[in-house]
Formats: structure tokens, C-alpha cells, sequence
């Protein structure tokens, strides 16, 4: 165990403290409270960004990193686990975190009392997901992750945030019982938790519990498919993410690409032989349509972003579904991409939602309710030039993301799905049937985001809108993200490239996790001072 | 045993899920608690059903694995039974709040039209 393996743990322990610190802090305290959750937050992108680096520059055996918590050896204990895969995700997570946070310096941060305290247990469950190996474990972690999206969605509490929480709630929660049923199948019928241990075990498994197995891991892609949002089992996600609060809905993005994530690993880990894809590639098909369909037919800002991150969702599933390792690599850089632009797009919705209602009205009688005596000073419309101009080419950024054309990363993301697609000799009709959907659906975002666009900015005659920059600033990040990854396509492919290929050897996860030795005890005659394990 | 056990399980499941597509909130609760119970038994079942051996090792003895009871399961379903709690409190919470503010115990918020 050498010092900076304690790094994996840093992306779960430093929200949790934070969050635990912030909890007793009063609402008068806002400032010092906004300042150690982006202290925390930057904390966990250097930590991100570290990752990055180990993983990809040989630090660990095969970019794999295994951190056994409490020193228990694998299949006892529980194993942390960072790879490419995961370490892109935590720097998505700590980047989108960033950028919300950012965003609620002004008004979202100062409603509520627990906002900040709740954000970090947010982050902390996301994190976790993406780096525990152990199912039982994930399932805590999603859970963690849903309890603060639970008081987040709230947050700002008006009838219609009540109103889509009730249904947000009881949905997941009967997705974490399915989750709770498969994870219990599973170990019925491999008697591990253990992620590597389970695919170790499945390879040689028997034929009456190898179908008790697949059960089970049905009803667990289930629990992973209705966070991940594929139709039908999608239809909780527009309503909830036009009802919540602009960053929450920013953070919301993330949260679906986690139940993605889950079936990507899992799915690769577990059933290399490809049983099940074909669910995943039609039912992500599936998805795609409905999407678009709905962004055709949504009125608001918010529920247009709702149903472009199930267009988003379902381009992924079919992805991992078509089952090419060279198709995966472009699917993640879509996935980034994707991620960015719409949860730039969400938190747009709010200051483009200014021109149509003001929402001071509204904003008043929530704060009056919260009792919160230190009023945030009315954004005024001097903060921005140009207030209107900004606005429309931030939402023309955002719609060339989102339907994929140049200059910015969408188109790079989906040349390159083309471009895998295209690649082996023989393309089989499953195959074309994904380009001709990727196609349409951006066909369908050009025309629904520009109809929308053209309503809101062109045959308006409001007066510009008060910004102030504290807004602006994160949607210009995001998108100048998406921008930079354009410009740097080639560097970043390659990392995602190396990280497909990391998931699709499954045996090396099984060969890492199971032989990390723990740290010998004082007993061994060695007590541990970094030294070599 | 594990007929009487399966079929009570899938019963109370069954009533869950029943009540959880019920019109109005108390109900979608009950269903949900009902449900949570049915996935806790279980997830107990699921480490097989023993009857007299302890989960528990005794101390300083050589250890028989044949004469205890898998003790995962059990662990499980104590982590299940406090997360189902807390968050079903919280669902109890938002129910409550949404009956204030909006005037019914209705899951959309509204009565429906007749």
C-alpha cells in the first residue's frame, strides 16, 4: 500500500465531512457555508484529476486501482475500485458540482437552510457509486445519493417541486426494492457480493443457478434502467427535472448517467458473452424515439432538457447494448459531452424563464416562508451586458451540443459513433438502424430547440432580463468545456479509447481486486509505514 | 416451510403493490411499507432457511461452518430495514407537506374531474 493509494477515499470522505460539518451551521452563516462546500467541491476535482493521472500514467498494474476498505481482503470485505472509467466520471461529477454550485452562490444556496449540507451527501453517493465494487455497498450509495436528491428536488418547496417529489419518491423507492431483490438473488445463487468475485464465479457457474442469476441481475438492470431512464420506465424524469431547482436539475443529469454507468460496468463485468445486449440496444432504440417525440411536443425549457437527456440515455444504452469495444469509447465521449450541455441547458431554462415570468414574486413568498432574514441583493442588469445576446448564444451553444453539429463536441461524439459504427467490414441492420436514430433525433432537436429559441428570443418584446454573472459564469464553463473537448478530441478519445478497454477485460478486475493483499498488521513483525504490501 | 414462507412473501408483495397503485398518498405509503417488508423477509430467505444454528461464531472454538446460519443475509437486511426506514419517514414527510399545501390527499396534487 503505497501513500497516494488513500487518494481513492477522498472523493467519498472529503463531502461527507464537509456535509456533516456544514449540518449545524444556521442559514447566517451562508457565506462560510457556500465557501467549504466549493473549497470541498474543488477538493474533489483536484482529487479527480489526480485519479486521471495515476490511472492512465501506469501508477497502478493495468490502470486499475484497488483500495480494500477497513483492510479486509476482497471477497470479505469491500473493495474500492478506480479505473480510467471511474476516474472520468468522478472529474465529470466534480466538474458538474462545480458549475451548480457556482450557480446557487446567489439565490439557491440562500433558500433552504440545508442546501449545501445536502449537495455534498449528493456528491459523496455519486462518488461512491462510481468507485465501490462491492453491489451491496453501490446499493448504499445510491441510496445515500437519492436521499439528498430527495431533500434537493424539494428544496425551494413549492406545490408543484411537492408535487413531482411524491412521484420522484415513490418511483425510486420502488426501484430501490427491485434493486434490493436482485442484489438478494444474486447472492442466493453466487453467495458473493463482491463485484469481481461474482464475474469470477459466473464463468463457471452451472446451469440451474446461472438462470437464478440472470433473475436476479434482471431485476437489478431494472433498478439501474428506471434511474438511467429508458423507456418505458422513463416517465418520471421530465416532470421531476422541470419542477426542480436549476442547479438540483444540473446535478439530476448526472444522476441517470449514473444508473448508465452501473449497467455499462456490470454489464461487461458480468456478461462478457453478451447475454441481455439485445434488451439494451432495442430498449435504448425505444428510447431515443420517445425522446425525441417528446422534445417535439414539450412547451417549457425544463421538460425539453427532460426529454433530451432521454434521447441522451437512450443513445447510451443502445451503445452498450451494440456491444464494440470501439463503440463504447465514443459513447463515453457522448456521454460527456451530452452531460454538459444539457445541464448547461437546465440551468439556462431558469434565466430564460426570466424573460417570460419574473419569478421575484415567487422567490419572495419562499424566502418569507424560510424565514431567511439576510435577503440576496436583487441581480441587477448591469451585472451582464447584453444581457438578451448572451442569453441566445449560450442557448445556441447549447443547441448545437445537443443536436450534434459543429463546432462543439457533439459533432465530434457523434463522428465518432458513426465512425465506429462504420468501421467493421459487414454492418449489421441493427447497426444502421442506430445511425438513422442518431441522425433523426438531432434532426428533431435542431427543430424543436430552434422553434423554442425562436418564440423566446426573436417574437418577444420583454425587457432583458436581470442576470448577474454569478449565473452566466457556470453555463459559459460548461459549454466552453464542450468546446475544449472539440479541441482536444483526439487526446481525450484516446484516454476513453484505453478506458473500453480496461472494461472489456473483465479478467483483469477479477485477477486485481481478488489478489490485493491487505496491509500486514503489527503482528507480521512490520508495522505499515507505507511500505510495499 | 419455504412454500408457506414464498407465499406469504408474494402476498404481502402482491397487496403492495396493489396499494401502490392507489389514488391517493396514505395509500401509495402503505403499499410502499408493505412492499419493503416483503423484500426484507426475503432478502433473510434468501441465506436459506436453518432452523437452530446461531449466525454467530462461538469464541475460542473450532469453527463447524455446517452448524450456522449464513450470516450475510442478516446483515443485509438490518442496512435494508434502516435505509427503508428512513427513507419511507421521508416519503411520510413530503406527504404530509404536500397535503398542506395543496389542499388533498390525491398523488397528482388534484382532485380529478368527475
Amino acid at each position: 500500500m503505497r501513500a497516494f493509494d488513500h487518494l481513492i477515499l477522498l472523493p467519498i470522505l472529503l463531502p461527507l465531512l464537509c456535509g456533516a460539518l456544514l449540518a449545524p451551521l444556521t442559514q447566517g452563516w451562508h457565506r462560510l457555508k457556500f465557501g467549504l462546500g466549493y473549497a470541498s467541491v474543488l477538493g474533489q476535482l483536484a482529487a479527480a484529476l489526480a485519479l486521471v493521472r495515476m490511472t492512465d500514467g501506469g501508477y497502478w498494474q493495468d490502470g486499475i486501482g484497488v483500495y480494500l476498505a477497513a483492510n479486509w481482503a476482497a471477497p470479505f470485505g469491500i473493495a474500492l475500485v478506480a479505473d480510467r472509467l471511474a476516474a472520468l466520471m468522478l472529474l465529470l461529477t466534480a466538474l458538474l458540482g462545480l458549475a451548480a454550485l457556482h450557480f446557487a452562490m446567489r439565490r439557491w444556496g440562500r433558500i433552504g437552510v440545508h442546501f449545501h449540507t445536502l449537495f455534498q451527501f449528493l456528491l459523496m453517493g455519486i462518488n461512491g457509486a462510481f468507485l465501490t465494487h462491492d453491489l451491496f455497498n453501490l446499493f448504499v450509495f445510491f441510496e445515500v445519493m437519492l436521499a439528498a436528491s430527495y431533500g434537493l428536488v424539494l428544496h425551494g418547496y413549492n406545490a408543484e417541486r411537492l408535487r413531482a417529489s411524491l412521484q420522484y419518491i415513490a418511483v425510486n423507492l420502488a426501484a430501490s426494492l427491485l434493486f434490493l431483490l436482485g442484489a438478494a438473488v444474486i447472492y442466493a445463487a453466487a453467495g458473493t457480493l463482491n463485484m469481481a468475485d461474482l464475474a469470477a464465479r459466473i464463468q463457471a457457474m452451472p446451469d440451474p443457478d446461472l438462470g437464478l442469476l440472470r433473475l436476479g441481475a434482471t431485476a437489478l438492470a431494472l433498478a439501474f434502467l428506471i434511474k438511467g431512464a429508458m423507456w418505458p420506465l422513463c416517465f418520471w424524469l421530465p416532470t421531476t427535472y422541470a419542477a426542480a431547482s436549476p442547479p438540483v436539475a444540473a446535478m439530476m443529469v448526472l444522476m441517470t448517467k449514473v444508473g448508465t454507468y452501473a449497467i455499462l460496468r456490470l454489464a461487461l463485468l458480468w456478461f462478457p458473452s453478451g447475454w441481455g445486449y439485445d434488451a439494451l440496444l432495442w430498449g435504448g432504440m425505444a428510447t431515443i424515439v420517445f425522446g425525441a417525440a417528446g422534445m417535439l411536443a414539450a412547451d417549457g425549457a425544463g421538460r425539453m432538457a427532460g426529454y433530451g437527456a432521454i434521447v441522451s440515455s437512450g443513445t447510451l444504452l443502445a451503445v452498450i447494448g451494440y456491444g464494440q469495444p470501439s463503440l463504447v469509447a465514443a459513447g463515453l465521449f457522448y456521454l460527456a459531452g451530452s452531460t454538459f450541455a444539457i445541464a448547461a441547458f437546465l440551468l439556462l431554462a431558469e434565466l430564460i424563464d426570466r424573460i417570460r415570468t419574473p419569478r421575484e414574486a415567487v422567490l419572495a413568498v419562499t424566502m418569507e416562508a424560510w424565514a431567511v432574514e439576510d435577503k440576496p441583493e436583487e441581480p441587477m442588469g448591469q451585472g451582464v451586458p447584453a444581457a438578451m445576446a448572451t442569453l441566445a448564444l449560450a442557448f445556441g451553444a447549447c443547441t448545437l451540443v445537443i443536436a450534434g453539429l459543429p463546432p462543439l463536441s457533439g459533432f465530434v461524439a457523434k463522428f465518432s459513433l458513426f465512425h465506429a459504427l462504420l468501421g467493421p467490414d459487414h454492418v449489421p441492420a441493427a447497426g444502421w438502424v442506430l445511425m438513422a436514430l442518431v441522425l433523426v433525433s438531432g434532426l428533431v432537436s435542431v427543430m424543436a430547440l430552434m422553434r423554442f429559441g425562436v418564440r423566446t428570443f426573436w417574437a418577444t418584446r420583454a425587457a432583458p432580463p436581470a442576470l448577474h454573472l454569478s449565473e452566466v459564469l457556470p453555463v459559459v464553463f460548461l459549454l466552453g468545456l464542450t468546446a475544449v473537448m472539440s479541441a482536444q478530441a483526439s487526446p481525450i478519445l484516446s484516454y476513453l479509447g484505453r478506458a473500453s478497454e480496461g472494461i472489456h477485460r473483465p479478467g483483469d478486475y477479477v485477477e486485481r481486486v481478488l489478489r490485493q493483499a491487505p496491509v500486514p498488521g503489527p503482528q507480521a513483525g512490520q508495522v505499515h509505514d507505507g511500505g510495499p504490501p | 416451510m419455504e412454500a408457506v414462507i414464498a407465499l406469504a412473501i408474494g402476498i404481502v408483495f402482491g397487496a403492495g403493490i396493489w396499494l401502490v397503485l392507489r389514488p391517493r398518498t396514505f395509500q401509495v405509503l402503505c403499499g410502499l411499507m408493505l412492499m419493503s417488508y416483503a423484500v426484507n423477509l426475503f432478502i433473510f430467505v434468501m441465506g436459506r432457511l436453518w432452523v437452530d444454528r446461531p449466525p454467530l461464531t462461538p469464541a475460542g472454538k473450532p469453527v463447524d461452518p455446517a452448524l450456522l446460519a449464513d450470516p450475510l443475509p442478516q446483515a443485509l437486511v438490518l442496512t435494508a430495514i434502516v435505509i427503508g426506514f428512513a427513507t419511507t419517514a421521508l416519503y411520510l414527510v413530503v406527504m404530509i407537506g404536500a397535503r398542506g399545501l395543496t389542499g388533498t390527499d390525491h398523488v397528482d396534487g388534484r382532485e380529478p374531474e368527475r
